[in-house]
Order: structure tokens, then C-alpha cells, then sequence
């Protein structure tokens, strides 16, 4: 297939993604903010933090919930807002719309338009309900992708855009844990602790899967597992890295098969095979994700080089 | 008096809209115009829109879609199908001969400098044979009907006309939500025109192919106003759809750059103007553009449809003399005519315009589009002179042409069915043979008494029907 298609198919499902992810953020944002004491630890900033849209805050005060609203889901000069997101995705479609088929062309052709006519005050008000409407536009996209697309070089282009970009967004969830939580202990702490832990997998709509793998104790390691080293989980990264995995090695198959990206995406499983029981956790949580961070990155443009993008 | 297509001069519905009428009937006025939203709601939904140029405003806004479809019956298609392939055929012969020999121009019917001083003339082209001596492969001939027998040609499109999905997009949307006015097979149906223009294009493949060819369609980028049309056709075709920056240039082929490596290319059906084509051949700023194209095109490595150059068949200028090369290419009198055209240039023709403004349409001879164009019997006496101004400016600019009783087409209207000026546009496909699907795209003006068309100013579309008996 032509390279830039293949590009764009890649883009348009890592920006579905993204805009899916973000919203699950504000998700997290909200439920994390509504804690006693949030103004002072300033949950919002770490959001925007994480999605490398902190210098987008106009004021030094802590941020709130219509900074987040204006930034991360209206602005449309913000290229990690979900407008963007939405609107980026629906440009990628345009450009490859031989390539999709009529669903798939539909469902992101439905999605850019709603975020660019709401006003602030009512995208504050309607906030529950729109991050909902992001993910079922999400939603209705993969499953026009799942149950229309051809089995072919493209299909496994969005693929493993969509592996990649939900890998980095589980990932920078996990650092928003870590810029809002103070010392990392053993166990769950009480109370608000508790809450933050939970909260990340509320927003990963994870809570329910955790207690069938975990039993119902909350501790950080387990909640650690379930999203980086679990391979049932299909927000975890080591899932993501086995759906990148899957689909490159088909697209090797076909082509000259891309050495440095398999070599890459081989470290990435292997640092969390060893992460397994705790012993990610152990190393350092912070640490293991930054790692974790860089390797996707580096497979990314290792995908681009081997595939001409 | 305008011919109103439906109705016959003592008023009772003519036989080919009979099935159009009993629709209307059964259905109601307040049930076609719900049926109308539900219409658009389709066409927005699956994203075929069009952009204006200049007008700022939406860039995706919707061309406009009347239910009511304009009905052709079998024998009037049938005259039509006989103007429009001769007209194609005369239009390609024209265009061998003035980048050969110019017989018609030592004949002394066409005045040489109307030919090698135009700007759409391209002298790169001088000498070259191109596969299959086609150069333009889409032939779009814009038709208009002054009477029930009178049709005449507005003007002709040998470059790249757009229009076609619209003609396959209103007939899908029209049988998708009126089934049952298709199952009794009255209409004959146009959807194999994608294999038709595949076929075409593979017919004209460079020497240098060697097996099936590979087709490609080069658009300038999604954000061209034609692009849906593009993307739409390379779709149904089933081939790649490249932009410049995709295909290069090597030992004189063309490739394009797939994530397999390079893959050759042998035909490129292209929707991208001449001066866009090569940076090296043609215009050296453009940011468009194959550098080496035109080169491997004329190495025989790879085949252009349209040929470069193309244009200077349907220049405005030139279409005076159509019906000339007809009977000098083919030996065949005209069957359908010119509408009588008064060329500023000449001196007593641009007296004559000049003395009768308020009933004349002037036209840019290079424009399109419905733009720069003067309706006389609408204009004021200020907008007169300010063209008159114009004209003297630059007479060989200008042609100027009667204003036409356009006929009018039922098209729903707030209150019941209205007549509206229309045209029609048909496509004509030149390969190793001719093809002509039946139908084509008729345009309305959806304002009462509007002339003009064009989709830029506010024109809308509607299904066109060639019925079978």
C-alpha cells in the first residue's frame, strides 16, 4: 500500500485513541479533584502535566476543572485536545478514504463536529455526558473497523496505532498517580490514597477486572500488575505490546520484516516479564513507566523508518 | 416561451415523466419533502460535499439535492448519445491534428493565432503521439434544451470535468430510499460507469506496460473541492489514489512510493491542471507536481489522462468552431448545435455586443464556474458599463451569446412542484473505443428564474433518468 496511507491509517487510530484516553483522564481528573484537600495537591495540573499541555494554563493558581474543559477537550489549537484529536482523526480518514469503508468513514465524519460548536460554560455542564460521548464514538469506530475493514496491510497499520497509543495513555495515567501521590507505600493507605488507586481504575473501567483477578483488596503493586504486566487486560501495555506485536509480525510477513522495530518491541516484553509479581513495582514505579515511555516512542519511529512514512 | 420538461404545450404530464408524476401523486408534497431532510441527512452523513473557492464560509458545505428526477425517454437519448460521441470524436481529432500537421488551420477555418497563441495551447505537445492518439479521455459536453426538439451545446470539457459522482451518488441515494420506483427496470442504470472509465484507461496504456497496466488517480490532496469525487471514483475502481508527493521518477517510468518500496505506475488518470503537473516542464514554482513527469510521459513510460494540453479543445474560443471541425473531421453535419456566439475580438461582433448588452450573456473566455459572467437582461445599467469597460479592455476576453428560454425541470418546491432552469452533463469515455453511459448530471438553478447552475453560486443536482422504452 502506499506509504502515506499507511501513515495515515496509522495517525487516525492513534488519534481516536488518544481522544478516547484523554477523556478516561478527565475521568480520573474529576473523580481525583472532588477528594478533600485536592486544591492544595492541585489534581488538574498533574493532568495536564501528563499530556505535556501544562504550558497551555494562562494563570498560577491551581488549575481547575473549566481549565481542563477549555484546554484538553475544546481548544482547537491545542493538537492533544480532544477537538483536535477528533478533528485530526477525521483529516487522516479524508486523505485514505479508499481506504476505509463506508462505516469507518461515517463514524469519524459524525465525530468532529459536535466539540467545535459547544461553548465552554455548557461542555463544563456536560461534561459526564460528553467524556461518555467520546468513548462511544470510540467505540463506534472500532467496531465498524472490527467488523468491515479488510484483513489487510492497512487494517494492521491502525492496529498498531491503536496498540501504541493506548499502551502510552495507560502509561500516563500512571504518572498522574505518581506526581499526585506522596510517598509510594507498600499498601493502600486510607482514605484518600485509596481513592486515587481506585481512581485510575475507574477511568481504565478496570475496577470490576481487578477484583475477578485480584480478589478484593486494593494494594498498589496488584493494581501496578493488572495495567502493566497483565496479558488479559486489553488496556494493559504488555496487551497492547502483544497486539503490536501480532500485527507487525504479519505485516513482516509481507515485507522485508522491520529488525530494529521487533528488536524494540522484544525489550518492551521482556522488562515486563520481569516486572512480573511486584517486581516492577519494587524497582520503582516512576521509573519503570518513563522507561516503559521511551521504548514506545522509539518503536514508533522505528515503524515510520522501516515503512517509509 | 420556456419548455417546462414535465408537461406537453396543452399541459397533460408528457409520457416520459408519467412514472415521475404517479409518484409525486402517491406520495404528496409534504411526503417528498420529509423523504428531502431525510436526503440530506445521507449525503452529510456520507461526506460528499463541495467546497467554493474564495466564498469562505463552510469548507464542507452540501450541494443542494432535488428529489424529483429529470426524465429522458429512450429516443431522445438516443439523439443525444449520436451528438455527444461525435462531438468527443471531432474534439480528439481536433486536438491530434493542431499538435500536427494543423490541416484545419492551413485550411483556413481556424485562424492560427486563435490556436498557437492560446494559452492553453502547449507547445511541449508539438509532434508527440499519444497512445491510442486520445487526449482527452473524459469528454464532459454541457447541454442545454431550449425546446422539446432543440438541444444545444453551452460549452465542452475536455479536461478533467467533474460532476460524475454526483450522477452515481443521486442514483444510489434515489434507489436506495425509492426502491420501487426502480424495480420495474423503466430506468436504465448508470453504475457501471467506474468499470467503463477502468476499462477506458487501460486501453491507453504506454508502450512500456508490459501485462495488465496499473491505474492510478492523482488528485491534488483532500483539500481540493473535488476531492470526494476523487477519493469516490479511485474507490469504485478499486485503484490507488496518490498525490504528487507519492510518485517519483526514475529511468523513465513512474513509481510510487508504497510501504512495499516502489511499485510502477503506467496510466495516472489525473485531476490536476496542466501548469501543476511538472515543475520541471511547466510551471517551475509549483509546490505540486511529479518533477520528470511530462518527460517519462513523453519517453512513452507512462500515459496522462488527459493529455496536457487538452485544453485548448474546449477553450471558449475555440468552441465557436465545432461544428466546422465535425464537417471537416468527420464529414458529418452537426447533430447538435452551437448557440449562435458573438466573439469580441472580431470588430463587427464586438460592435454588435457592445450595442446589446441588456440582451446578451457575456462570458470570460478563459473563465468557469459561473463566474465573471454578465446576465444583461438582469444587470443593471451600472453593472453595463462597468462590463462594457471590461470588454473594451481586452475584447479578445469576451464572447458574448444570446440569453436562452432554458428549458425548466420539476423540481419541489415549497408549496408543489415548480419548474427550474437546468443543464445536463454527460460523459462521454474515450479509450480504444467510446463509451457513453446513459445519463449524466443534470444541474438546477434552485431559484425561480436563476440561469445560472453552477454548484459555486448556488445550484443544486438532481437524479437524471434515461427510461428503457
Amino acid at each position: 500500500m502506499l506509504s502515506r496511507n499507511a501513515e495515515n491509517l496509522f495517525w487516525m487510530a492513534r488519534y481516536v485513541e488518544r481522544a478516547e484516553c484523554t477523556a478516561r483522564l478527565l475521568t480520573m481528573g474529576q473523580r481525583m479533584a472532588v477528594l478533600p484537600g485536592s486544591a492544595f495537591l492541585d489534581e488538574w495540573r498533574s493532568v495536564l502535566r501528563v499530556t505535556g499541555c501544562e504550558s497551555y494554563l494562562d494563570h498560577d493558581g491551581p488549575a481547575t476543572e473549566a481549565d481542563i474543559v477549555r484546554i484538553l477537550l475544546l481548544d482547537p489549537d491545542n493538537p492533544s485536545s480532544i477537538q483536535s484529536c477528533l478533528a485530526r482523526a477525521r483529516a487522516n480518514a479524508k486523505s485514505v478514504r479508499t481506504a476505509l469503508t463506508q462505516d469507518t468513514w461515517e463514524a469519524l465524519n459524525l465525530s468532529w463536529r459536535r466539540l467545535a460548536d459547544i461553548k465552554p460554560a455548557a461542555a463544563l455542564r456536560e461534561l459526564a455526558a460528553l467524556i461518555d460521548w467520546v468513548k462511544t464514538r470510540a467505540a463506534i469506530f472500532r467496531g465498524s473497523v472490527d467488523t468491515g475493514q479488510l484483513r489487510t496491510a492497512g487494517y494492521d497499520f491502525m492496529r498498531i496505532g491503536g496498540g501504541l497509543e493506548r499502551a502510552q495513555m495507560t502509561l500516563r495515567l500512571l504518572e498522574v498517580k505518581y506526581y499526585v501521590l506522596l510517598p509510594e507505600t507498600d499498601v493502600v493507605g486510607g482514605g484518600r490514597d485509596h481513592y486515587q488507586w481506585t481512581s485510575v481504575l475507574h477511568a481504565l473501567s478496570a475496577s470490576r477486572a481487578y477484583h475477578h483477578v485480584y480478589g478484593g483488596v486494593h494494594t498498589p503493586w496488584q493494581i501496578t500488575d493488572l495495567l502493566m504486566v497483565n496479558r488479559a487486560f486489553p488496556r494493559s501495555v504488555a496487551f497492547c505490546a502483544d497486539q503490536m506485536g501480532w500485527h507487525l509480525g504479519l505485516l513482516a510477513q509481507e515485507h522485508d520484516g522491520p529488525a530494529a522495530a521487533h528488536a524494540t518491541l522484544g525489550e518492551i516484553s521482556d522488562m515486563l516479564n520481569r516486572g512480573r509479581n511486584g517486581a516492577l513495582f519494587q524497582r520503582g514505579l516512576h521509573e519503570s513507566v518513563q522507561q516503559c515511555l521511551a521504548l514506545t516512542n522509539r518503536l514508533a519511529s522505528e515503524i515510520a523508518e522501516a515503512y517509509h512514512f | 416561451m420556456t419548455f417546462f420538461e414535465m408537461l406537453d404545450q396543452q399541459g397533460a404530464t408528457r409520457k416520459c415523466y408519467a412514472e415521475v408524476q404517479r409518484w409525486i401523486d402517491e406520495t404528496g408534497i409534504a411526503g417528498l419533502q420529509r423523504r428531502m431532510e431525510e436526503a440530506e441527512a445521507i449525503f452529510r452523513r456520507i461526506g460528499i460535499t463541495f467546497a467554493v473557492y474564495g466564498e469562505g464560509g463552510d469548507p464542507e458545505r452540501l450541494i443542494p439535492f432535488d428529489l424529483l428526477p429529470r426524465v429522458f425517454s429512450r429516443l431522445e437519448w438516443q439523439r443525444l448519445e449520436q451528438g455527444i460521441r461525435q462531438r468527443a470524436q471531432a474534439l480528439n481529432a481536433f486536438l491530434y491534428d493542431v499538435y500536427h500537421r494543423g490541416e484545419i488551420i492551413r485550411a483556413g477555418l481556424i485562424p492560427q493565432d486563435l490556436v498557437y497563441r492560446n494559452e492553453t495551447f502547449r507547445p511541449e505537445m508539438i509532434g508527440f503521439d499519444p497512445p491510442g492518439r486520445v487526449y482527452s479521455h473524459i469528454v464532459g459536453i454541457d447541454i442545454i434544451r431550449t425546446a422539446p426538439d432543440a438541444f444545444e451545446v453551452l460549452e465542452d470539457n475536455c479536461r478533467t470535468p467533474s460532476g460524475v459522482s454526483y450522477m452515481l451518488e443521486n442514483r444510489e441515494i434515489m434507489t436506495r430510499m425509492f426502491p420501487e420506483l426502480f424495480n420495474r427496470g423503466l430506468v436504465t442504470p448508470v453504475d457501471n460507469y467506474p468499470a467503463q472509465l477502468l476499462q477506458s484507461l487501460k486501453e491507453v496504456a504506454p508502450p512500456a506496460c508490459k501485462g495488465d497496466p496499473v491505474v492510478v488517480l492523482l488528485t491534488p490532496g483532500p483539500l481540493n473541492s473535488a476531492y470526494y469525487e476523487h477519493s469516490f471514483l479511485a474507490d469504485l475502481m478499486g485503484i490507488e489514489l496518490v498525490e504528487p508527493a507519492d510518485l517519483f521518477v526514475d529511468r523513465d517510468r513512474v513509481w510510487m512510493k508504497t510501504t512495499y518500496g516502489p511499485k510502477g505506475v503506467d496510466v495516472i488518470y489525473r485531476r490536476i491542471d496542466d501548469e501543476y503537473l511538472d515543475p520541471l516542464a511547466f510551471r517551475p514554482d509549483s509546490m505540486l507536481g511529479v518533477p520528470g513527469l511530462f518527460h517519462a510521459y513523453r519517453a512513452g513510460g507512462v500515459t496522462l489522462c488527459s493529455a496536457p494540453g487538452a485544453g485548448i479543445a474546449d477553450d471558449k474560443a475555440i468552441y465557436v468552431h465545432v461544428p466546422e471541425m465535425i464537417r471537416f473531421y468527420l464529414g458529418e453535419a452537426p447533430i447538435l448545435g452551437n448557440i449562435p456566439t458573438w466573439q469580441c475580438g472580431k470588430p463587427e461582433d464586438l460592435a454588435h455586443v457592445l450595442d446589446h448588452m441588456a440582451e446578451l450573456v457575456c462570458k470570460e473566455v478563459h473563465g468557469s464556474g459561473g463566474y465573471g459572467m454578465l446576465i444583461g437582461p438582469r444587470a443593471t445599467r451600472e453593472a453595463i458599463a462597468t462590463y462594457s469597460q471590461r470588454i473594451l479592455a481586452n475584447p479578445g476576453g469576451f464572447i458574448a451569446q444570446p440569453t436562452l428560454e432554458l428549458s425548466t425541470v420539476p423540481t419541489l418546491g415549497g408549496a408543489g412542484v415548480v419548474g427550474r432552469h437546468a443543464d445536463f452533463r454527460p460523459f462521454c469515455l474515450v479509450g480504444k473505443r467510446m463509451r457513453l453511459v446513459p445519463g449524466g448530471l443534470t444541474r438546477v438553478a434552485l431559484t425561480e428564474g436563476s440561469l445560472v447552475v453552477n454548484s459555486s453560486q448556488g445550484g443544486g443536482v438532481k437524479d437524471t433518468w434515461v427510461l428503457r422504452d
